[in-house]
């Protein structure tokens, strides 16, 4: 376990600017429990400072997990978002798309999200940008980038696709052998 | 008869109609309960006697049941048309007046109807309250119905030609059940074990699975009260004995293991616990209150077709389902965190541990988490978990769920948890939910019952005392808010539990029981089969299957009083492996019951042996024992 070098905080402070924007800042400047971030192996998490210091009288073998993962690092360098990152994107999230009930199971089998399914989505959603789905009741269940901007995808045929899935809950079960170590 | 007529729905009465006829069937009920009550002996010979009437009357049924049931339609038929025409009403006075005058009694009728009523109520009981307009209005039971179509019927005479017929079925059933019953009941000193001759007989056949019951439960009867019903001549032990074989056959446990639980019960209460085992516990949920609240989660999932209802007042976070339209680990809310499915019994020991927020807690054998995310819940994220388990494979489990269930002040490590406290010691709680035999959760997996053997309650145990002996030396003694141990385990063998307690309780001076604040739960046992345990073992606490509905289980709570000098060392699993083996050698875990070595025993056996060898070659010792002997053993 270390912190992360310059390089690689900027990779994941790109990645993570997608989603949330300037609210990163919400993730670094906590005064009262000051958080940080951590790489073990290849994976990045997100953990208060307090437990951090806790987790160095574990050895690096022993260690497998501290607070929340972020994601990890790819063999080429770059940096992918996992799904146990959901909690803190959708807290700071800039852009978001709620689903109606009967988009929720379909999404949560994989699927991208379709016009059809759309409940609402917030105004001003550029083009490419990171969203964060949620579904009516507003529980998160997962995020993507966007496929048009709002006002384009007003014109959308219903089986459009709004958003281009990156990740959503249902991986908890259907990647339980490769999300975690 | 009457499929057609019961498949037919009539219009229901209105509030008033349907109160009165329910305050009457009140009074009739009662009636009957009087008369009953009075009169117990007459009611036991007029049943048999009506035994014999419906026999006759089934038998001479079955011929004319055909023709009867045309009639019946062709009535049905009649009464449609004659509807508009209106016949009058036949009340239901009249008509039970009239049942009875062509049987006897209408006893079993009635206390069907009783059943029935009753029912309706338990289940007014048991939904869920806090979901009012969701839930489904069983207002009238089949019954109700039933005598609402009887009401509605004009003709008196198609209605009791109807009923009888029912009425014959029941009494056909009835018959069947007091047949049944008849055998259980037993005269005193009824011969109920086998005699040789008729066990080699049985042993030939394939064994009749109702016999044994029967033996079974006819045995526990005579055990309960030995005095009086035991056969002249019978030891206890040969009931027993036969008794045990017999749980063996008939629930398929291996002789030591059916021994050993049943030596924890009375013999009627074994059986409980036996039969308990074969029945599955209800699926249990538990509420992440760092997500959600039970209510609304509830609600959430009444709306998805979950028929869910709380466990007990014991848990404010546990759910129980009872069935479920949508696999209930994979819904929406299960992804998102707000529920996981838990044993109703491993909500305790963390309950038992209170943890308190800002707590630096260790949880030794953490996978898959269940525990782990309730203790993170308990202490609203805040402090710090650490969260081992010795098997890597295990801790995905682990990792995922506590992710899921969004608990962000954890740690996951993976070692063997008797290297605690080398790794990091001086924590506030310790949970040791410790690996076991899992004696408890036989209905879970039933491979148990036949893959355990003597050398495993040998070996678990003493993993046990070990870990504990790490547990208690992880906690800081001078914590301000805690100083806590829990041991909790799935088995509910005495050796496995208080045994490791009361080990641990010797070996640990600074260390005492203290109550487990757990309102259920049954006391652990002070002295068991000859061994005597601390006296304070009865603040432990032990639960059965057949009594909570909760998977076995056993909580004992400790707090440590003072520091002590093992805390400081820095022994490694193996050094604390050694030091074990060693206090396991004076305490005599480990048999030292083999024989002395006798050297000068030895000596003369070889020579004995020696001779025997040279006499079967053909050479006389004792010719050569001056110069051959030496030269051979030189070779």
């Amino acid at each position: 376990m270390r912190p992360l070098t310059e390089e690689e905080t900027k990779v994941v402070f790109e990645k993570l600017a997608n989603y949330i924007g300037r609210n990163i800042a919400f993730l670094i400047d906590n005064k009262e429990d000051p958080h940080v971030f951590r790489l073990q192996k290849d994976r990045v998490y997100y953990v208060s400072e307090r437990i951090s210091k806790f987790a160095t009288s574990v050895s690096r073998p022993n260690l497998m997990s501290l607070g929340i993962c972020f994601g990890k690092f790819t063999k080429t360098g770059k940096f992918r978002l996992h799904i146990t990152s959901l909690e803190y994107l959708s807290k700071y999230a800039k852009y978001k798309v709620w689903i109606k009930p009967n988009g929720e199971m379909p999404f949560l089998y994989g699927n991208h999200v379709l016009k059809a399914h759309i409940g609402k989505m917030s105004d001003d959603i550029p083009e490419h940008a990171g969203v964060v789905v949620l579904s009516m009741s507003d529980i998160p269940l997962g995020f993507g980038v966007s496929a048009k901007s709002t006002n384009e995808a007003r014109n959308l045929q219903p089986n459009g696709i709004v958003a281009f899935r990156q990740g959503d809950i249902g991986e908890y079960l259907r990647e339980e052998d490769t999300l975690f170590t | 008869m009457g499929r057609v007529a019961r498949n037919k729905q009539g219009v229901p009465p209105t509030f008033e109609e349907f109160q009165a006829q329910k305050e009457a069937k009140e009074k009739k009920r009662n009636q009957e309960k009087r008369k009953r009550s009075s009169e117990p002996d007459i009611d036991r010979n007029g049943n048999s006697k009506n035994n014999k009437y419906s026999k006759k009357g089934s038998s001479s049924s079955s011929g004319t049941k055909k023709h009867r049931k045309n009639v019946v339609q062709q009535q049905q038929n009649l009464d449609i048309e004659e509807d508009s025409a209106d016949l009058p009403e036949v009340d239901l006075e009249a008509l039970s007046a009239a049942k009875k005058s062509l049987f006897d009694e209408s006893e079993d009728e009635e206390e069907e109807e009783e059943v029935g009523l009753e029912a309706d109520e338990f289940q007014d009981d048991e939904f869920y309250d806090s979901d009012e307009e969701n839930r489904e209005k069983p207002m009238f039971s089949d019954d109700d119905e039933d005598n609402e179509e009887i009401e509605r019927a004009n003709a008196a005479n198609m209605e009791l030609l109807s009923k009888q017929l029912d009425d014959e079925q029941e009494l056909e059933d009835q018959e069947a059940q007091d047949e049944l019953l008849q055998t259980n009941i037993i005269q005193p000193r009824a011969k109920i074990l086998p005699t040789e001759q008729e066990e080699e007989e049985l042993a030939k056949q394939p064994q009749d699975l109702t016999v044994l019951r029967t033996r079974m439960i006819e045995i526990t009867k005579v055990l309960e009260n030995f005095k009086t019903l035991s056969e002249e001549g019978k030891s206890r032990t040969e009931y027993v004995d036969r008794l045990l074989k017999d749980i063996c056959d008939y629930f398929g446990y291996s002789s030591l293991l059916a021994e050993k639980l049943f030596n924890l019960f009375t013999p009627s209460e074994a059986m409980e616990f036996f039969e308990a085992n074969e029945i599955a516990r209800p699926i249990t949920i538990r509420t992440n209150t760092l997500k959600t609240r039970r209510r609304d989660l509830a609600q959430t999932l009444v709306n998805r077709g979950v028929n869910l209802q709380p466990i007990g007042n014991w848990t404010k976070v546990g759910l129980q389902i009872f069935d479920s339209q949508v696999p209930i680990g994979a819904t929406p809310e299960y992804l998102a965190g707000h529920y996981i499915l838990q044993a109703a019994s491993s909500f305790l020991p963390v309950m038992a541990l209170a943890p308190q927020e800002n707590e630096r807690i260790l949880d030794m054998a953490a996978a898959p988490g269940g525990k782990t995310t309730y203790i993170s819940a308990l202490m609203k994220n805040t402090g710090c978990i650490f969260a081992n388990d010795a098997n890597k494979a295990r801790t995905k489990s682990l990792i995922a769920n506590i992710h899921r269930l969004g608990c962000t002040n954890t740690i996951v490590c993976n070692y063997d948890a008797r290297e605690f406290p080398k790794v990091i010691g001086g924590f506030d709680r310790v949970l040791l939910d410790a690996p076991c035999s899992g004696t408890g959760v036989i209905a879970k997996d039933e491979s148990v019952k036949v893959s355990r053997t003597e050398k495993d309650f040998i070996q678990i145990p003493h993993l046990q005392k070990q870990l504990l002996l790490s547990a208690i030396d992880s906690v800081d003694a001078n914590s301000s808010t805690g100083g806590y141990i829990v041991y909790s385990t799935c088995s509910v063998a005495v050796d496995e539990n208080e045994a490791v307690v009361d080990y641990a309780l010797r070996k640990r001076p600074n260390v005492k029981l203290v109550d487990t604040g757990l309102i259920i739960g049954k006391e652990g046992f002070t002295s068991y089969r000859g061994k005597h345990f601390n006296s304070k073992l009865n603040l432990t606490r032990r639960y059965y299957p057949h009594t909570y509905n909760v998977d076995g289980f056993y909580v004992a709570k400790f707090k440590k009083i003072a520091p002590s000098p093992h805390d400081v060392s820095k022994a490694g699993a193996n050094e604390k492996e050694n030091a074990a083996r060693k206090e396991a050698l004076e305490e005599g875990i480990i048999n030292g019951d083999f024989a002395e070595f006798d050297d000068q025993q030895d000596k003369d056996l070889i020579e004995k042996t020696i001779k025997r060898n040279l006499k079967k070659k053909g050479i006389n010792p004792n010719s050569l024992n001056s110069k051959e002997k030496p030269k051979k053993e030189s070779e």
